[in-house]
């Protein structure tokens, strides 16, 4: 008999294998019923499956209710999805009242497109045999027909299965409701009290058979990781349809609950512009070719002191000035504060703040895991409509809970700016302690931000001085070089450093070698004129030289014509002499002519 | 069902008549069990002072939806005040009884 088992598994196995593989890449089903619950959806590739069950399991205060209310109010407003909510364990009055604050409107879908069903049972109740829940199916039969309900949750459904006196009516009655659900193709979501370990040891527990009866099951859990409440999900199983497996952590939010989906395949590929705008400060508009990309993620690094917070600044007041609205989340210090801190360099924001343009945000105030940093950043920014936004210093999230989760949640922010199209500036604080080693970020972002910016102290001569570098601009020619922040009243100029024997001058050396230059070059001036005025005199010598020289050679010529003149009339006269005296003398004609 | 207002003879004093309604899901075992059971019970404890209403949930939905009837069988003491609630097929007796407050009463 075993060899026959063997053998039937073996055949089993390949094809097993082959589904697995045609299932990896999240295939769409269209029987699927959408949550409207971001994150949700996209880890079950479009929701809960449509016209099945899904157990939903969590410990108490995990969400449980909240996740299940929010899947029927989807599916009356967005869907065309009437639902009935079975209450077995809380008042639907209260549970009304508990969701009043996601802005639901629970009361005008409650007119006619939501419903309430109070079945708690009473503590008076008497038992006395066997019963069963034919009442319960009868009084939803006639429900759901009124109604046109195609959703249906069964809240703390444990409460009346303890009634049951035994496994087998417990499984029974089960089954019947399993049953009727199929039967009138319901989506139904059944959820369950438990705690960790009977999350761990599921098919052991009471209601154990449950996951193996149900198509979806979903896990929550609600944990503290060093004094920070971490909420977490998982989908566990689901039939006929591919899923995000990894635990992935939600939050409660002001709109309800909201799954940190890590990747967003649709969302990705957001529409990209080779858009630039202004970092707000001039230089490193140039340094960057332009400006930052629309839409990029900018991650300026420093330690604490180097001008973060006014180069973020610097793009807040920029931004605003093209008309654009921006959202400035600061960690550190009071909106105010930051206002009246930038206003010394000449940033004045609160013009802006006034005009409703920009917004400022205190986060000091918000506690909690970097999860629900994220999600009332995301929050804030979507009611404020903001095109860009800066988040100083997004390093505060390392430090609340849990690191892992933080980078995932920064790695998140960046992919949701993105899609959004908005810009993000993000300043992350250095730790002096830490490596002196540009850009240790804790948060990693700098791998995945766009611009990384990083500002630096500059030791020397007994001054501190400011440097900004470029690390890294995708997309972009970026000058290499090191420029000097220069913080004053009208602002943030970045000025060029010298570099002299291979080290970077700036501040107090910088100036006092632009001062001994300029000197330098005043004294090679003037030793310029100094020369040609000597040069001009020397022309002017040798010109008057050359006049006398040439009346001298005049003189000359005259005089040596003159003894030519002289030597010439004087042998005239000495030849007349002779012939006259010749004749005088009458000498003989014969006599050779002497010419 | 059945109406009886009789005055008791021997002490004179009134006769309280116990109303009771009977949720029941069509002709399911536990419904049928609990019918006979209670049928019997009055017989035994309260001969000709009882009536008893049926309700079958799956012919009545929406009465046990008003009602809030969501387990059945389930019966339901009317009067004599307070209401009581018993749910299940009514096997064990004593604690029917004991429920209905007829344990005094009792043969």
């Amino acid at each position: 008999m075993p060899v026959v088992i063997a053998e039937a598994e073996s055949i089993m196995l390949p094809t097993r294998k082959k589904m697995k593989s045609v299932r990896s890449p999240l295939i769409k089903v269209s029987t699927k019923a959408p949550t409207g619950i971001a994150g949700f959806d996209e880890i079950t590739g479009g929701g809960l499956p449509h016209g099945r069950t899904t157990l939903l399991v969590g410990g108490p205060g995990s969400g449980k209710t909240v996740l299940a209310l929010q899947i029927l109010v989807h599916g009356a407003r967005e869907c065309k999805e009437p639902g009935i909510f079975v209450a077995f364990e809380e008042n639907s009055k209260r549970i009304v009242a508990n969701a009043e604050s996601f802005g639901w409107k629970l009361a005008e879908l409650q007119r006619k497109k939501l419903f309430f069903m109070d079945i708690q049972p009473m503590p008076d109740l008497v038992q006395s045999g066997d019963f069963d829940f034919g009442g319960m199916l009868a009084a939803l039969e006639a429900k759901s027909k009124e109604t046109k309900a195609r959703r249906i949750v069964f809240d703390a459904l444990d409460v009346i299965l303890t009634l049951l006196p035994d496994e087998a009516a417990r499984r029974r009655e089960i089954y019947r409701l399993h049953e009727w659900l199929l039967a009138r193709e319901l989506t139904g979501l059944i959820t369950l009290k438990a705690d960790a370990g009977y999350i761990n040891a599921m098919s052991q527990s009471p209601f154990g058979f449950m996951h193996f009866m149900v198509d979806c099951t979903v896990l929550l859990s609600h944990s503290v990781i060093l004094g920070v409440s971490q909420r977490n999900m998982r989908v566990q199983k689901y039939r006929g349809s591919s899923f995000d497996e990894d635990e992935l952590p939600f939050v409660i939010g002001k709109n309800g609950l909201e799954v940190a989906a890590a990747h967003t395949p649709s969302r990705v590929d957001a529409e990209v512009t080779s858009e630039r705008i202004s970092s707000g400060v001039e230089r490193l508009d140039t340094m960057l070719g332009g400006g930052y990309y629309r839409g990029a993620s900018v991650l300026i690094t420093g330690f604490s002191g180097t001008a973060k917070t006014t180069l973020s600044g610097a793009f807040a007041d920029a931004a605003c000035q093209r008309g654009e609205r921006t959202l400035f989340v600061s960690f550190d210090s009071d909106g105010s504060e930051v206002i009246r801190n930038l206003a010394s360099v000449g940033i004045r924001l609160d013009r802006y703040v006034k005009s409703g343009c920009l917004r400022m945000i205190s986060a000091r105030t918000i506690t909690g895991s970097a999860e629900t940093f994220l999600v009332r950043i995301k929050t804030l920014a979507n009611e404020h409509r903001a095109r860009c936004l800066v988040i100083d210093p997004v390093s505060t999230w390392s430090k609340a809970g849990n690191a892992l989760t933080a980078r995932s949640v920064a790695e998140r922010l960046i992919d949701w700016s993105k899609a959004g199209g908005t810009t993000l500036i993000c300043t992350s604080l250095l730790d002096e302690m830490s490596s002196q080693s540009e850009g240790s970020s804790s948060l990693q972002i700098s791998k995945i931000a766009d611009t990384w910016i990083h500002l630096n102290y500059l030791l020397q001569a007994g001054e501190r001085n400011r440097g900004l570098s470029i690390i890294k601009s995708r997309g972009t020619a970026h000058s290499n070089q090191v420029r000097e922040l220069i913080l004053s009243d009208s602002g943030v100029t970045l000025t060029d450093t010298y570099t002299a024997g291979g080290e970077v001058l700036m501040g107090a050396l910088r100036w006092q070698k632009e001062r001994a230059d300029r000197v330098a070059n005043e004294v090679n001036e003037v030793a310029a004129k100094l020369k040609r005025v000597r040069l001009d005199a020397e022309e002017a010598e040798l010109e008057v030289q050359v006049k006398s020289l040439q009346t001298e050679l005049l003189a000359k010529q005259v005089e040596k014509d003159l003894l030519v003149r002289t030597t010439e009339s004087r042998k005239g006269e000495i030849s007349q002499g002779l012939t006259r005296m010749e004749e005088l003398r009458g000498a003989d004609a014969t006599k050779p002519d002497p010419k | 069902m059945q109406q009886s207002p009789i005055r008791n003879e021997l002490t004179m004093t009134p006769q309280i008549i116990f109303k009771f309604r009977l949720y029941v899901a069509g002709d399911a075992p536990n419904s049928t069990q609990a019918l006979a059971n209670l049928i019997a019970l009055c017989r035994a404890h309260l001969p000709d002072r009882h009536e008893i209403e049926i309700v079958d949930v799956f012919r009545e939905p929406k009465r046990a939806l008003i009602d809030g009837i969501f387990m059945t069988p389930t019966l339901v003491k009317l009067a004599p005040s307070p209401v009581r609630i018993i749910v299940g097929s009514l096997s064990q007796t004593q604690t029917v009884l004991h429920a209905l407050n007829l344990e005094a009463d009792s043969l």
